[in-house]
């Protein structure tokens, strides 16, 4: 017991304040990328052919951080003339053609779906699939449970049945292994329902686009309302797009 | 041992120097050496220029890894049938080659898709229906035996798979686990043909992400090998403390989660907590929480610097006593031990004929660690762990990740304080392989061994690219820790040993 006291005074209250006050991530992260206008047009071709993930396009001049892995080659290649990533984490959007950006994303608050604010605002509970996510979009979806982030204290929480839930969270790239599953557990949740892309995986295949063995995109298979993207998102980006979304 | 060919850790190889034997002679050797304390790292099959099927293996003995390979028939004589750790590799090769392994005691579809060469299916499935297809799960029939399924959703943010328990009452007679639903057909795309290289290591990183750094080293030395790149001291180093920052990260919020298990809340949150800042420390260096992005062909494609060497240092003095004392708190709780002692145990001489590795395996007295056997990067200078306690229950598992905790605690500000300047390499990098060639690669990531195997051609294209997580050996390993045990227990004992969904499936 005396040790239980004793660890609990040690470890003190370390939960975030956030959203009230501001999080400044370290200056490494890579968040929101600007694709600067102004780069030499032989330069941006260059980049968006050596892309692992094919997320430029040279001529419109914009990045899809749909199918980007933040890996930063960009930046380095073109030493910040091409694209620059900023420390913003907050990458959420509603629609698919939205995440094609030259650096500015529109105001999730003002774009998500009203009815939900008033459905799910002071309650939402989720059912998270993980359809051949890779662990890392999961993992960081787990940490919002944890005391820092401490997601329940906004009313948001992960729940075991989808009979429970209010939409579904889905990670990976949807093998076709799991296509089955992701679908029924859908259908399992009572509408009306919430449906939530979270990872470059559900959004685009990520790291495996053109592979066979997988779907590739979330929105083919079920209408998607909610785009979180990252490899994996920050769990402040899905923090802060789901605070937006539904309060 | 003239029909085996002696062969280092990341060291590329002519294709035409590994023994090319009879499939008599090759299993006779192969069963030989593995009978006298020797282990399977790599055992699979690829089609060759000539379309002749091809079974390679590469083995371990102590601090000696060999090599040698057969041409392969559509039907052959299992060496499952003589030595259990075989097992999961024939049932892979069948499933990828449509090989079938004569009298394979378990003759199963590993992760369910059709095979690469449009042979007849072994398992007789049709692809068009979902998995399990045909196969009939494993029953124990009686009147006081009941059948509990789980899965592929479970009831948290986790992967998915099946696991079917035979039970009398509370009490499992056994476990059957089906995965295959996070199958993303990675080795294929790694190997499909007109890929551009620098995929790859976007590729490799989310084979499995909870691993990162300890795939996509693997991946990076086998292309260093092959391209003839130099690695800097620095950047060694920096990979290291990658690796090691990974190990920690995860076998912290794991100790959190067995102690969440056992309802004893504390560890679980503060737990919960410190594994976060050893993500951020990951940031810290890579820019992402999963060191995603930082290991390249060739080194590092960021470096580290003064501050971010000041910063590292400083959490690690910072958070190493508040660890030491939540792990006293965890470990001394008579109520955790009460449920972590003997249970789920796995017996040093199952683990050993199952092939166990990492910390499954050193919990249950296999004192394997690639680190020490097979040293990669700045490990020749990282003094090696040892564990106290190895009787293979889920308190041994979870006291050597304790202690591997507290060693790589000590390793990382031990490395840090070494000469870090490693120029980042240019991406996207430039680079060909040496065509006919082969290598193999190990390191000793959180869980275990990863392998990654690379196959050249004539042209230096990848011809066969064979990726092992540790999960691939220790799963079966988990099924047998629930033998005779409650059914409550499987939370615990699958935390304990906390496989890679992903990593099995690829």
């Amino acid at each position: 017991m005396l040790k239980v006291i004793q660890n609990r005074r040690e470890q003190g209250y370390r939960t975030t304040r956030y959203p009230e006050e501001p999080i400044n991530l370290y200056s490494r992260y890579r968040g929101l990328p600007t694709v600067h206008q102004d780069c030499d047009k032989e330069l941006a071709r260059m980049c968006a052919e050596a892309c692992p993930q094919q997320a430029i396009d040279a001529e419109r001049m914009v990045i899809d951080i749909g199918r980007c892995t933040f890996c930063g080659q960009c930046e380095i290649q073109s030493q910040g003339k091409l694209v620059t990533f900023s420390n913003n984490f907050e990458l959420g959007t509603t629609t698919r053609e939205a995440l094609l950006t030259s650096g500015s994303l529109p105001a999730l608050a003002e774009h998500s779906k009203k009815h939900f604010k008033s459905l799910f605002g002071r309650s939402l509970q989720l059912r998270q699939i993980s359809a051949a996510g890779c662990n890392s979009c999961e993992a960081d979806t787990n940490v919002l449970g944890t005391p820092f982030f401490d997601l329940q204290r906004f009313g948001i929480d992960f729940v075991a049945s989808p009979r429970h839930a209010d939409g579904i969270h889905v990670t990976g790239p949807i093998s076709n292994n799991m296509k089955a599953a992701v679908l029924s557990t859908w259908e399992a949740v009572p509408a009306p329902k919430v449906v939530i892309a979270s990872g470059c995986c559900s959004i685009s295949g990520g790291p495996f686009y053109g592979s066979k063995d997988i779907v590739g995109d979330l929105n083919s298979l079920i209408p998607v309302d909610l785009y979180i993207p990252g490899c994996p998102p920050h769990p402040l980006t899905t923090l802060h797009a789901l605070l937006q979304f539904f309060k | 041992m003239d029909n085996l060919l002696q062969i280092y850790n990341g060291r590329a190889l002519s294709r035409s120097d590994i023994p090319d034997l009879d499939f008599a002679v090759f299993q006779q050797t192969v069963l030989e050496f593995v009978r006298r304390d020797g282990f399977v790292v790599q055992f699979f099959a690829y089609e060759n220029e000539q379309n002749v099927l091809k079974l390679l293996t590469v083995l371990r003995s102590g601090k000696e890894l060999y090599v040698c390979g057969c041409s392969l028939a559509d039907e052959y004589p299992s060496l499952t049938s003589e030595c259990e750790k075989f097992h999961m590799f024939e049932r892979e090769v069948a499933e990828q080659f449509g090989a079938r392994p004569k009298d394979h005691p378990w003759l199963k579809m590993v992760r369910y898709h059709e095979n690469y060469r449009g042979k007849e299916d072994v398992f007789g499935n049709d692809y068009s229906r979902d998995i399990p297809g045909n196969y009939p799960y494993f029953t124990v029939e009686g009147d006081a035996i009941h059948e509990v399924a789980v899965g592929p959703v479970h009831a948290g943010i986790i992967e998915p798979g099946h696991f079917r328990f035979q039970c009398a009452g509370e009490e499992v007679f056994s476990l059957e686990i089906q995965l295959g639903y996070q199958h993303r057909g990675a080795e294929k795309l790694l190997e499909q043909a007109g890929l551009p290289l620098l995929r790859l290591p976007v590729i490799a990183e989310s084979i499995a992400g909870d691993t990162a750094v300890g795939h996509s080293l693997c991946h990076s030395q086998a292309i260093e090998a092959l391209a003839g790149l130099e690695v800097d001291e620095g950047a060694m180093i920096i990979r290291t403390i990658a690796l090691e920052l990974e190990r920690i990260a995860n076998h912290i919020g794991d100790l959190g989660a067995l102690s969440g298990d056992v309802a004893f809340n504390p560890p679980l949150n503060y737990f919960g907590r410190i594994r976060g800042e050893f993500l951020n420390l990951t940031l810290t260096m890579a820019g992402n929480r999963f060191g995603k992005g930082l290991i390249r062909p060739g080194g590092i494609a960021f470096p580290v610097l003064e501050e971010q060497r000041r910063i590292m240092l400083e959490k690690i003095t910072d958070e190493t006593p508040g660890i030491t004392n939540v792990c006293d708190l965890l470990f001394s709780a008579h109520t955790v031990l009460a449920r972590f002692e003997h249970t789920g145990t796995v017996s040093r001489s199952v683990a050993e004929k199952l092939g166990l590795v990492g910390y499954a395996g050193r919990a249950s007295g296999l004192a394997y660690d690639a680190r020490v056997s097979f040293p990669t990067e700045a490990y020749d200078s990282v003094q090696a762990n040892s564990n106290q306690r190895t009787t293979g229950d889920v308190y041994s598992r979870a006291n050597v990740r304790r202690e591997e905790i507290m060693h790589s605690l000590q390793a990382i500000p031990e490395l840090l304080v070494k000469g870090l300047d490693a120029e980042p390499v240019p991406v996207p990098g430039s680079y060909t392989l040496a065509p006919d060639s082969f290598v193999v690669t190990m390191n000793e990531a959180w869980r275990g061994e990863v392998s990654h195997c690379l196959l050249t051609d004539k042209n230096g294209a990848i011809l066969r690219y064979k990726v092992k997580d540790p999960s691939f050996h220790n799963w079966t390993g988990l099924a047998m820790s629930l033998r005779n045990q409650g059914i409550s227990d499987f939370p615990l004992c699958n935390k304990s040993f906390n496989l890679s969904y992903c990593g099995f499936d690829l």
